[in-house]
């Protein structure tokens, strides 16, 4: 099996009495489309905030196990969270642009780990706006809020703005859920790009973009793994019941 | 049967004409509070400039002259000094309860807010006279070498200040409550600390509804009559510094309606005040209700 | 820089935390300072016993004028606010429910009343008292605090009952009732706690008022018998004995404000468990 960049161990989280993931073992391959998969609730959007440890937002929650990235465990690790957050760029279902212009959305995450120099700013912008396919669109208009943008064009502009920080990974929760099929067809090839460079994790309850997409899938229901592994042998013969069912559409 | 029936739709008939008269009735009610001050005002306006009534500082009843200025200068300051008491206070701790503390603890502050907010103003006054103009004249003045009976510009604004703390306080909280967690996400996932997504997107995306609570509790604070009024001092002189008595408009209102029947001009002058008060309360109110409005639809 | 960054969140929190501390020692430190001044005061006398030889100068008697007085303005004047604002209300919820901007702008109207300082209400109420030929009164006092409680009173029910789904409007319609039945049948009773606790706020905020009262209602040493004459209330009694230089007659200001402070408790309690009340018993949809 190829290199291995995340690795989850025996993940519980409990908000209350509520089990939202049950014992999730998962591996997360370098450098390819990892898709996790499943019927909304099943704790597919958690899994992935965990990733990053966005659950800290939210006290109530209380989480066990461990999260392996490279060689640190970010649920444990002393080292500062935020240095651990760059390296994973996050895509969240609807684009949530900062409430400042353009330039300063992307150059955001560089001015405050300390990046000040105007022209090395400029260069990262334009550098990363062409990775996303938006220079063209908005090189004379940085200055403008970045909300005044299409959903479409914000949502890139969000990738831009993740990408920018250089991550080794992007975190993408159905981020094509709110977008219309040209700017979803945008996301999904920019991803297929990408994926030479970076590890890429995207959270879908939509098959057919799995299948587009995926080279791993990982199959969640009510909270716990069902099964995982590459795409091809995923879709073309799953060895769980519940697998079978889901592919043939028998509940969604 | 059929009287039955007559009956319903006649209690539904009268039902809705009362609802009707009901909420004419509360729609013209600004309109005639404006009305009547400005009638009962008219006769100071036909005799004076409006503006030197605003602008000159001479207030002597008796001899027919009503100059307006210090008791506007004074609201002036005790508002202000309130406000800069208050809006700081209320701006750390509606960022602590909504993004730093456990739910609970917004839940536990709520009560506090509301036996805040329901005090009524005169029990402020009292507290003010118990507590706070002691502290001033005994503790707080010598300790900055001044001497003062405490009843000063300060006292005011201090009582001032606790008593629009709830009133701020609820709408910073309701403002910071509309801001999404996905976009504290993405600027965490940014690499940024709380602390830098609070100050650079979470204030700068509330902002303009921080903002509006500022100004709905300036406006509070401008009208707010008996709690300042025992603690202020209440002497005609424009105050020089905040260990100085003050009388703000309010009180000048309140503490002259006994002889101002007895005095030509003096009910009219006092009314004059009165809608001078209506009308700076209304515009803080509406520029800041329209700002919330247009805000909320933006979200 | 890493280090400077956090050193800032944690001087950032201290602060914070520190604010909220003053928020909460602020209201100990004026129920408390309240209370110590006035317990000792309140005696079964003070309670029980109108004021003897005037209130700003009788050494004798107690506050019950001011009580029984406070009560029946607070009364009158929600009462007269309820029949006035509680239809509105409904109309803005039921009855106009197609017209959203016009609801919008009766919300909108009713938020800038509720910013209006009571003593321009008192003001206004003094002018209004004039043209009519009154002399300050209960009752002029009763129309001066309901025309300030009526903006408060709509806008909290109206919070309420603009919650009731419209699907439950359709139900009651579609079962044959009228609007009007709908309205005070249906609504009603999904919203009755939430409807307390707008009544106990505007209770709350008219026995607690004093500029409004101060032109209007007058004051007096006796319990009066009728609508016509005038009446003492607690914040009154509060302040005009207060400034007095007898210490007798000032304790008679301070048990005043024990008491009015533990009405204002006890409806704030109220108000609390019957909100509290609202959120469970209401059909979620």
């Amino acid at each position: 099996m190829q290199k291995v960049k995340i690795d989850v161990r025996n993940l519980n989280l409990t908000i209350g009495k509520q089990q939202i993931l049950k014992d999730v073992n998962v591996q997360i391959p370098d450098k390819k489309i990892t898709v996790i998969l499943g019927p909304s609730g099943c704790g597919k959007t958690t899994l992935l905030k965990s990733l990053n440890r966005l659950i800290d937002l939210y006290p109530e929650m209380k989480v066990t196990g461990s999260i392996m990235l490279d060689d640190i465990d970010i649920l444990h690790t002393k080292e500062d969270i935020t240095e651990i957050r760059k390296k994973m760029g996050l895509l969240s279902q609807r684009p949530y642009p900062l409430p400042m212009n353009i330039y300063k959305n992307i150059t955001f995450g560089l001015r405050i780990s300390g990046r000040r120099k105007k022209r090395n700013l400029m260069k990262r912008v334009e550098h990363y706006l062409k990775q996303a396919n938006l220079w063209d669109e908005l090189k004379d208009r940085l200055k403008d809020p970045a909300s005044c943008l299409s959903i479409g064009q914000q949502q890139r502009l969000c990738l831009a703005r993740g990408l920018a920080v250089d991550p080794e990974i992007i975190l993408a929760d159905e981020p094509t859920s709110a977008l219309d099929p040209i700017s979803s067809t945008a996301i999904e090839e920019k991803f297929l790009e990408l994926k030479d460079y970076y590890t890429i994790v995207v959270v879908t309850h939509s098959l057919q973009q799995a299948r587009r997409i995926a080279d791993h899938v990982i199959f969640m229901y009510l909270g716990e793994v069902v099964e995982q592994g590459p795409a091809k042998e995923f879709f073309e013969n799953p060895i769980e019941e519940r697998t079978k069912a889901y592919l043939k559409g028998l509940f969604s | 049967m059929k009287f039955f029936l007559l009956n319903r739709r006649f209690r539904d008939k009268s039902h809705f004409i009362w609802m009707t008269i009901s909420i004419i009735l509360v729609i013209l009610l600004p309109i005639f509070l404006a009305t009547g001050l400005i009638i009962k005002s008219q006769p100071i306006l036909s005799t004076n400039e409006f503006s030197s009534l605003l602008f000159s500082s001479e207030w002597k009843p008796l001899s027919g002259k009503f100059g307006l200025l210090t008791f506007i200068v004074s609201s002036l300051w005790v508002t202000f000094l309130s406000i800069l008491i208050a809006a700081p206070i209320c701006l750390l701790t509606a960022i602590y309860l909504t993004q730093y503390a456990r739910r609970y603890l917004l839940r536990a502050m709520h009560p506090v807010i509301d036996i805040l907010a329901g005090i009524p103003s005169v029990i402020y006054g009292v507290w003010g006279i118990l507590v706070i103009v002691p502290f001033i004249s005994n503790y707080l003045g010598p300790a900055l070498g001044k001497e003062t009976s405490g009843y000063t510009v300060l006292a005011g604004a201090l009582v001032l200040a606790v008593m629009i703390i709830p009133f701020i306080l609820n709408i910073m909280i309701e403002v910071l409550k509309t801001i999404p967690d996905a976009l504290k996400e993405a600027a965490l996932s940014l690499g940024a600390t709380q602390w830098q997504t609070v100050k650079r997107v979470i204030l700068k995306k509330a902002f303009p509804g921080l903002l509006s609570a500022v100004s709905l509790g300036i406006s509070r604070a401008f009208g707010e009559t008996i709690a300042v009024l025992m603690v202020v001092g209440n002497v005609t002189r424009i105050p020089s510094g905040v260990f100085e008595p003050g009388y703000p408009l309010p009180a000048l209102i309140a503490n002259n309606y006994g002889e101002m029947l007895s005095i030509p001009m003096y009910d009219s002058a006092l009314m004059l005040s009165a809608l001078v008060l209506f009308a700076v309360v209304l515009l803080f109110n509406l520029a800041s209700r329209m700002a919330i409005a247009r805000y909320e639809k933006l979200q | 820089m890493a280090k400077f960054k956090n050193i800032e969140e944690k001087i950032f929190i201290a602060l914070m935390r520190l604010s909220t501390g003053i928020i909460v020692f602020a209201l100990l430190l004026i129920v408390f300072s309240i209370i110590y001044k006035g317990l000792p005061s309140l005696s079964w006398e003070m309670l029980t016993q109108t004021p003897k030889g005037g209130f700003y100068f009788g050494k004798e008697g107690g506050i019950l004028n001011a009580i029984i007085g406070s009560l029946y303005l607070s009364a009158g004047a929600t009462l007269v606010a309820f029949v006035i604002g509680f239809p509105v209300a409904l109309f803005m919820n039921v009855y106009l429910i197609k017209y959203k901007r016009f609801v919008q702008m009766v919300r909108f109207f009713l938020d800038l009343l509720w910013g209006v300082p009571s003593i321009v209400y008192g003001a206004f109420g003094f002018t209004l008292m004039i043209f009519f030929g009154m002399k300050t009164s209960l009752l002029a006092g009763i129309v001066t605090v309901s025309l300030f409680i009526i903006p408060i009173m709509v806008r909290a029910m109206d919070e309420v009952i603009k919650t009731v789904p419209i699907g439950l409007l359709e139900a009651s319609y579609s079962l044959g009732a009228t609007r009007s039945e709908a309205a005070y049948k249906i609504v009603l009773r999904q919203c009755f706690p939430g409807i307390i606790t707008a009544i106990l706020l505007s209770f709350g905020r008219a026995i607690g008022d004093a500029a409004a009262v101060l032109f209007t209602t007058g004051y007096t040493d006796h319990i009066p018998t009728s609508l016509g004459q005038p009446s003492a209330t607690l914040p009154l009694s509060i302040f005009f004995q207060l400034g007095s230089p007898i210490a007798e007659v000032q304790n008679r200001a301070y048990a005043s404000a024990v008491v009015l402070t533990i009405i204002i408790l006890i409806i704030s309690i109220l108000s609390r468990y019957f909100s509290k009340r609202y959120e469970k018993h209401r059909i979620n949809f």
